[in-house]
């Protein structure tokens, strides 16, 4: 049979599918039924419960062995916590997801169907991975405001920006958000001239733009103050459920307000996982990471 | 939730903006002819054939620093080779010019006389549609659009950046210089082309064909300066000054870079050969000269004395340093070089935002 053919058939058999009313027959255990559905370009397929996968992913720079046989699954609508002592290669993980590094081996899947590794960066963002780095990464000379409107979900060629246009359902996004990331008072400020934490806001206000369906945060709350820090603790809280989240953070009091699960690297694998206190009552976890 | 008034989109020009730039239009488009032309010689109106020729050479140059702030001062990428697409563009112009002279030539043959002179029989390949205007202006833009479209796809999609850019552009200039400096490319070798009679049919050295050059070189630089502020001001522009100010983050909000630096490079390099092909015909001559480092550089060095990534200012750095070059190299040829110099290491100590951004800097503390 033609792929062709089973893609006509696929076809034929959800309009039938459609046409008849949901008996809850064809449904196993929540899920759509597995045999031919068709995969939609760009669509993340987490029909199996999983909307990121790395298998036996490696790296190696000079031969120093960044990223060392790393499994790890995110479940859709989780906030999972990163953790692990430097160079455990955190944020190499992360630029394998997001396309800036190539692994030397190894696979990494969005949703079932969507291989990341034949994507490149902006790509990988338009099928819906923020990303926010370390140190802070914004617009320094353009306002604020010019900074979310260019991350806004839209398209994203060269004629489509010339003739670029807000509409108003799109300005009312851009407010509804610099509400929620506290800087309606500095729409017109030049990003360079915000203070740190507003910085590490903005950035998360872009990403939050994007409207992607998985973020990952390196650190976002390192240089904010305890008060910023409590807000952004509230904001991921809200976050979760709608979309997935990855955090890589050091502060514990941080990851003890928003945990569920935590994995823990150590030299570029997957040391333990669970929940905090459990982790860290891991022998392991207290050598390598807590220290003695 | 409280309602925030959002910057709506700034206007091409701003009331204050658009009259001065009538002003522009009126002066060159009616003024300038007018006390060219009209005007007796003796009166002290009276615009010099001198000054005609000096502004219409100068404004070709003004037409380039814009072209170079558009790359340089808006996207970050330093080019050191847009002398080569001036070049190309002057070189299509020059081929044309060329063919006009027709049988005036010292040789009186149909070819041009420096290829009498190599002993060719026949026109090269590359001067096939030389004698139609019609295709010379489509190859003015064509010609450097291509060679830079080419190049920055290879440049760009390798991720070339920084110093490492500037210095392949530099080397591109220069190679090219070395190409057309050699009898056998068919380009008249390192005397170029010279001696035109005509444009069109018409004697290109009456007062008249002049002031029309000069007229057409200015609409075409105010042209692209309106150009210039549309694509600035348009989403697209922000999305440059993006990529100068940080590029990953370009790429993580899920831009490709790469069309967006391949555009604005092609139109960078367009609007210079479009400004050498008016160049050629006003100053009389293209010569592999206008491909050397030092010309290339010195567009960076307008732009930069103006005031980067204002477009304004390029165009008034083009006129104080060349008004500058040729007061000085009349008054003290010597010093000139020491002259360019000192003003390069001046600006980049003392006006990291160029003379316009010292004006600006006067206002605000005025205020």
């Amino acid at each position: 049979m033609t792929p062709d053919l089973m893609e006509d058939g696929a076809r034929i058999r959800e309009a039938r599918a459609a046409k008849a009313a949901p008996s809850g027959q064809t449904e196993s255990g929540g899920r759509t039924a597995g045999f031919s559905r068709i995969a939609t370009p760009g669509e993340v397929d987490v029909t199996h419960g999983r909307i990121l996968y790395l298998e036996d992913v490696c790296v190696s720079f000079d031969g120093f062995k960044a990223i060392n046989n790393l499994s790890l699954d995110i479940a859709p609508g989780e906030l999972r916590c990163i953790i692990g002592p430097n160079g455990a290669g955190k944020t190499t993980m992360m630029d394998i997801i997001t396309g800036k590094t190539r692994p030397d081996s190894g696979t990494v899947f969005f949703g079932s169907t969507i291989d990341l590794l034949r994507h490149n960066e902006p790509q990988i963002a338009q099928l819906g991975i923020g990303r926010k780095f370390q140190k802070p990464t914004v617009f320094e000379r353009l306002s604020v405001f010019e900074n979310l409107e260019l991350a806004l979900k839209t398209h994203k060629g060269v004629a489509a920006s010339m003739l670029f246009r807000m509409d108003s359902a799109q300005s009312d996004r851009v407010a509804e958000l610099l509400h929620t990331i506290h800087l309606t008072d500095s729409v017109r400020r030049e990003a360079g001239n915000l203070s740190h934490g507003q910085k590490q806001w903005l950035e998360i206000g872009m990403l939050l733009m994007q409207d992607p369906k998985l973020l990952l945060l390196d650190e976002p709350v390192a240089g904010m103050t305890d008060e910023e820090t409590a807000r952004t603790a509230e904001l991921f809280l809200t976050l979760k459920g709608k979309h997935s989240l990855m955090v890589v953070e050091h502060d514990m009091s941080f990851i003890r307000t928003i945990s569920e699960i935590v994995t823990v690297l150590c030299d570029g694998a997957v040391l333990a996982q669970g929940t905090l206190d459990q982790v860290q009552a891991d022998e392991r976890v207290i050598e390598v990471y807590l220290g003695r | 939730m409280t309602n925030i008034l959002l910057p709506t989109p700034a206007p091409l020009l701003g009331r204050k903006a658009w009259s001065l730039f009538l002003l522009a239009l009126i002066t060159v488009g009616v003024l300038a002819p007018v006390f060219n032309l009209l005007v007796p010689a003796g009166s002290a109106f009276h615009l010099s054939d001198y000054g005609v020729a000096l502004v219409g050479k100068i404004m070709c140059f003004a037409i380039c620093a814009l072209a170079m702030d558009l790359i340089w001062g808006y996207t970050g990428i330093l080019s050191l080779g847009h002398g080569l697409f001036f070049a190309l563009g002057g070189y299509v112009m020059g081929m044309y010019l060329m063919r006009q002279i027709g049988r005036d030539g010292n040789y009186k043959s149909d070819l041009p006389d420096f290829m009498v002179f190599l002993d060719w029989k026949t026109l090269p390949w590359h001067w096939t549609f030389s004698d139609s205007f019609i295709a010379t202006l489509i190859l003015i833009i064509a010609v450097p659009g291509l060679v830079a479209f080419v190049f920055g796809y290879f440049a760009f999609r390798s991720r070339i950046k920084g110093v490492y850019f500037s210095i392949i552009t530099q080397a591109m200039t220069f190679a090219a210089m070395l190409l057309f400096f050699r009898n056998e490319t068919g380009f008249g070798g390192n005397n170029g082309f010279t001696d035109f009679k005509r444009i069109l049919d018409i004697p290109i050295a009456t007062p008249s064909m002049r002031m029309t050059l000069f007229v057409l070189t200015s609409l075409t630089l105010l042209g692209f300066f309106l150009l210039a502020r549309w694509l600035v001001g348009s989403k697209f522009g922000r999305v440059l000054q993006a990529i100068r100010d940080a590029e990953t983050r370009v790429m993580f909000s899920g831009y490709s870079p790469l069309p967006y630096k391949l555009t604005i490079w092609t139109i960078s390099a367009i609007m210079c050969g479009i400004a050498g092909a008016l160049y050629v015909p006003q100053v009389g001559i293209i010569n592999p000269g206008e491909m050397s480092a030092a010309n290339s550089i010195e567009i960076a060095i307008w732009a930069a004395v103006g005031g980067r990534a204002t477009l304004i200012g390029p165009i008034v750095g083009a006129f104080i340093v060349n008004g500058a070059k040729s007061w000085l190299t009349v008054t003290a040829p010597e010093f000139w070089l020491y002259f360019l110099g000192a003003l390069f290491i001046g600006v980049t100590l003392f006006l990291p935002n160029g003379v316009v951004g010292l004006v600006k800097k006067l206002k605000g503390e005025a205020q």
